[in-house]
């Protein structure tokens, strides 16, 4: 075993990856993973604070020194139970969530050097757990009788599912979609979240006894009102997230090759469309792809068309500084060789006779006065219009709340975002007994958000199972 | 899995197919539709609620076969089951008791607009159905549809039964020689919708039709099926799929529906790996 290491001398350990020339030809996962060698010494930068700063700096305040130290030990089956108790998804945390803004982003030791990599320790824990086939059911609480039904299988439904199975609920999850997963099963990649990972958790829901039903659309097959009234469910979680995608509105931006990036991912991940045509749905491989945005979503989709043949160049309408997307996705991004114009902001795409997209006008900006969010407002540069030469526009500017629950649930309140209004503590709707969180509430964020709020949405439902008294929003 | 209860050819490449899905035809209105997935593997593709039987927990769907998706589905048989189907998904048509309405309905349209005959004849309008085939043997559907309606014309292109011409053309001279017409509803190809968009709307007289764009999730989550309609972009499958005529943006529309022609082609010389009775097909 490692010797007990300096910890400061110590770099933050890398994690081996796939090569870039290699990578953009396939869709396989990016970086391998830790080796237990690697893990153990990474775990060693740790100097297992008394007084943590990064457990604040993780929404569900996983016990970091607690699963590290474990890991320290060689003890990875430990490390795992641990970071379980606070976060039923760490194999999916510890791959996605902007470890940099948050536990990482708090870390003591990244004051002088790098932070310990909480992130890829996490993801060690979780992948090692399941390769040795020593994910285990939990003893269940005897049944209470009560039914509980979830509106969505993303992030935020599948949290809800576990924490209220535990507690000896039945529960039903419905989805619209063909598989559960929410946007971790449709939006991010294969090469960054495998969806066998995904399937596993699904599974293991299903070990604890969760019922899915499949193809199921709430507001449409049944409102909610009906499932509390006439299907028998004693209370409802609405996790259905933000999948309406917004558009620049734009001329021409209905033309053909422009694509939201829900579609263009959906196609890829969900359809499997980069396996056509042994799967059905076909990709859309054009040459020169333009991708509007600089989020998670703008660098998943520029990736993916990467890998689909595309010279690909992302426009952002601010500086580098300011793109909201993980920082390893940008560099992984910029290492497979996407392009990136910064302060620019198209303002419409060209077409040919036949509706197909030749080009998009962008004009330059630059940074003015900062904005209410303190950002720099980037203001266009008169008379810097040119034209990029595309056939594949991917409008990646976000989305909004999905719609259709609200519309068809007259009584639940909603903001002027269409986001659902809960009482913080509680995630209580409204509607008493309905519940809700993740995107459908906060508006597009992150996996770990969700998954926080559904952990609370799940202790309030409880105690609302129970009889007592669970406060709304005001 | 939902399970095919009955599967015949009603015409030559057109298919009716009983599906068992209460939960759909629980809340199935006129108008709506579904999509299906065949296996884990394929395309979801969008098709319109015929006919529902809440009693019996069935829906049923008429396939006109012309691609890859609609071929690997009409391949399947009664007892066979299909992977996925979603809905009932789209707004339902507003029926109300407007007087004489007109349905104007071609290729699958003429399956697709009988829930919509029923519909309208129910709320108490005289329902007068023409419905076209470009010859008389590619006609289904016709003692359903007289049951439905007031009056049943039948059109064919090259005049081998019926009127000589176009279902719209029916319309036209029904509305030339001054027959009050309230309301029209067109079912089928863009061609047709938008041929009935042309007639009526000098007019007034007020057109719905069921836009097909191409559909991936069908729950307002991707934006493939954008039209134009009224210069505002809408998503065919929530805020659709049945638009004011007169306000559609025809040309993006038949432009938009080929977007995939080149990988389709490319589908289709695929459709031999489909399974065992490709063989048994004529
Ligand atoms: C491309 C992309 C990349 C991202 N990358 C990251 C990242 O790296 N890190 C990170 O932390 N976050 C990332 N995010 C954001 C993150 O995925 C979301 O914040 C998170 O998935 C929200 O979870 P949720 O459970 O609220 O909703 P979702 O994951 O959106 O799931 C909602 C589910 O509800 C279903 N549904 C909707 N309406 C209905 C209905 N009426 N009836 C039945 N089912 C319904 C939907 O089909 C969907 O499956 C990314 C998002 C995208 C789109
Ligand atoms: C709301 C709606 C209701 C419909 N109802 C019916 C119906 O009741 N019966 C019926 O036979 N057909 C119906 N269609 C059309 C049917 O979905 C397409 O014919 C089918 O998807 C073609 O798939 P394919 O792989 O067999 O053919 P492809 O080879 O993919 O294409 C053949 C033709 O179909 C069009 N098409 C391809 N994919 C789609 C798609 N996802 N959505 C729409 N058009 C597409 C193409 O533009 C092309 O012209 C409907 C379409 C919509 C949008
Ligand atoms: S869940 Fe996310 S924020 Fe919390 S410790 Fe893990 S990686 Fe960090
Ligand atoms: S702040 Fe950093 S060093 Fe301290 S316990 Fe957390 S991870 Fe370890
Ligand atoms: S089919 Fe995806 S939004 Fe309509």
């Amino acid at each position: 075993m490692a010797e007990p290491v300096k910890k400061k001398n110590l770099p933050r350990q890398e994690m081996p990856e796939q090569p870039p020339e290699d990578r953009v030809n396939n869709f396989d996962e990016v970086p391998y993973g830790y080796t237990e060698e690697l893990a153990m010494q990474e775990a060693s930068r740790c100097i297992l604070c008394k007084n943590p700063k990064c457990v604040g700096a993780c929404p569900v305040n996983i016990d970091i020194p607690a699963f590290v130290a474990f890991i320290k030990q060689g003890k990875f089956l430990e490390a795992a139970r641990q970071i379980k108790q606070d976060n039923a998804l760490p194999a999916v945390c510890g791959r996605v969530c902007p470890q940099e803004d948050q536990c990482e982003g708090a870390c003591v030791i990244g004051l002088k050097h790098a932070p310990v990599a909480i992130g890829r320790l996490e993801r060690f824990a979780a992948d090692y757990e399941r390769r040795q086939g020593a994910v285990t059911i939990p003893e269940l609480p005897a049944k209470t009788g009560k039914r509980i039904a979830i509106v969505g299988a993303g992030p935020a439904g599948l949290t809800v599912a576990g924490d209220m199975v535990l507690r000896g609920h039945e529960v039903t999850v419905f989805e619209a979609l063909q598989e559960p997963g929410g946007v971790l099963m449709y939006g991010i990649p294969e090469f960054r979240l495998p969806k066998e990972i995904v399937r596993a958790e699904v599974a293991y829901l299903r070990e604890l006894g969760v019922e899915f039903v499949m193809d199921y659309v709430v507001g449409r097959n049944s409102t909610i009102r009906e499932l509390l009234d006439e299907e028998g469910y004693h209370a409802v979680f609405v996790g259905t997230g933000a999948g309406l995608p917004s558009f620049m509105e734009m001329p021409g931006e209905n033309l053909i090759g422009v694509y939201s990036a829900n579609e263009y991912l959906t196609r890829a991940n969900l359809m499997k469309a980069y396996l056509f045509p042994e799967y059905d749905t076909p990709p859309i491989t054009r040459r020169r792809v333009a991708v509007i945005g600089g989020g998670n979503v703008a660098m998943d989709s520029a990736r993916t068309a990467l890998r689909l043949g595309g010279d690909v160049t992302v426009v952002y309408r601010r500086a580098r500084e300011q793109m909201p997307a993980r920082a390893e996705e940008v560099h992984h991004a910029e290492q497979e060789g996407v392009k990136f114009r910064l302060l620019n902001n198209p303002v419409r795409v060209i077409g040919d006779a036949r509706h197909r997209v030749t080009g998009m006008e962008c004009i330059q900006m630059e940074l003015g006065e900062p904005d209410d969010s303190g950002r720099r407002r980037p203001v266009p540069v008169k008379g810097s219009e040119f034209v990029m030469e595309v056939d594949t526009v991917i409008v990646a500017i976000g989305n909004k709340p999905n719609p259709l629950v609200p519309r068809t649930t007259p009584e639940l309140k909603v903001t002027k975002w269409g986001t659902v209004v809960t009482d913080p503590q509680t995630m209580q709707t409204s509607i008493p007994g309905v519940f809700a969180g993740g995107d459908i509430v906060s508006g597009a964020a992150t996996v770990i958000l969700a998954m926080g709020q559904g952990r609370i949405a799940a202790r309030s439902m409880d105690a609302y199972l129970r009889g007592e008294a669970v406060a709304a929003p005001a | 899995m939902f399970e095919i209860l009955d599967k015949r050819e009603v015409a030559p490449n057109v298919h009716r197919i009983v599906i068992h899905a209460p939960a759909i035809a629980k809340k199935a209105r006129a108008g709506q539709f579904v999509i299906l997935m065949v296996d884990e593997k394929s395309e979801r593709v969008p098709f319109t609620l015929c006919e529902w039987d809440r009693d019996a927990g069935t829906i049923t769907l008429v396939v006109q076969e012309v691609g890859h998706s609609t071929r690997k589905l009409v391949l399947l048989q009664t007892g066979d089951h299909i992977a996925h189907v979603v809905g009932p998904l789209g707004v339902p048509l507003e029926v109300e008791n407007y007087g004489t309405v007109a349905l104007a309905a071609g290729c699958y349209g003429i399956g697709a607009v009988l829930g919509i005959a029923r519909a309208m004849k129910a709320a108490g309008n005289r329902v007068i159905s023409v419905i076209e085939a470009d010859s008389h043997y590619l006609y289904y559907f016709r003692d359903e549809l007289q049951a439905a309606s007031d009056e049943l014309i039948q059109t064919t292109i090259d005049g081998s039964h019926g009127v000589k011409g176009h279902s719209v053309d029916v319309i036209q001279r029904k509305l030339e020689s001054g027959e009050r017409l309230d309301r029209v509803f067109s079912v089928g190809c863009v061609f047709l919708m938008m041929l009935a968009a042309r007639v009526t709307k000098p007019f007034g007289v007020k057109t719905m039709v069921a836009l097909n764009p191409i559909m991936l999730d069908g729950t307002g989550m991707c934006g493939a099926c954008r039209v134009t309609v009224g210069g505002e972009t809408k998503f065919a499958c929530v805020d659709g799929p049945f638009f004011d005529a007169h306000e559609v943006d025809w040309d993006e529309l038949l432009d938009r529906r080929a977007a995939y022609s080149e990988e389709e082609i490319h589908a289709v010389a695929h459709t031999a790996a489909v399974g065992p009775r490709q063989a048994g097909v004529g």
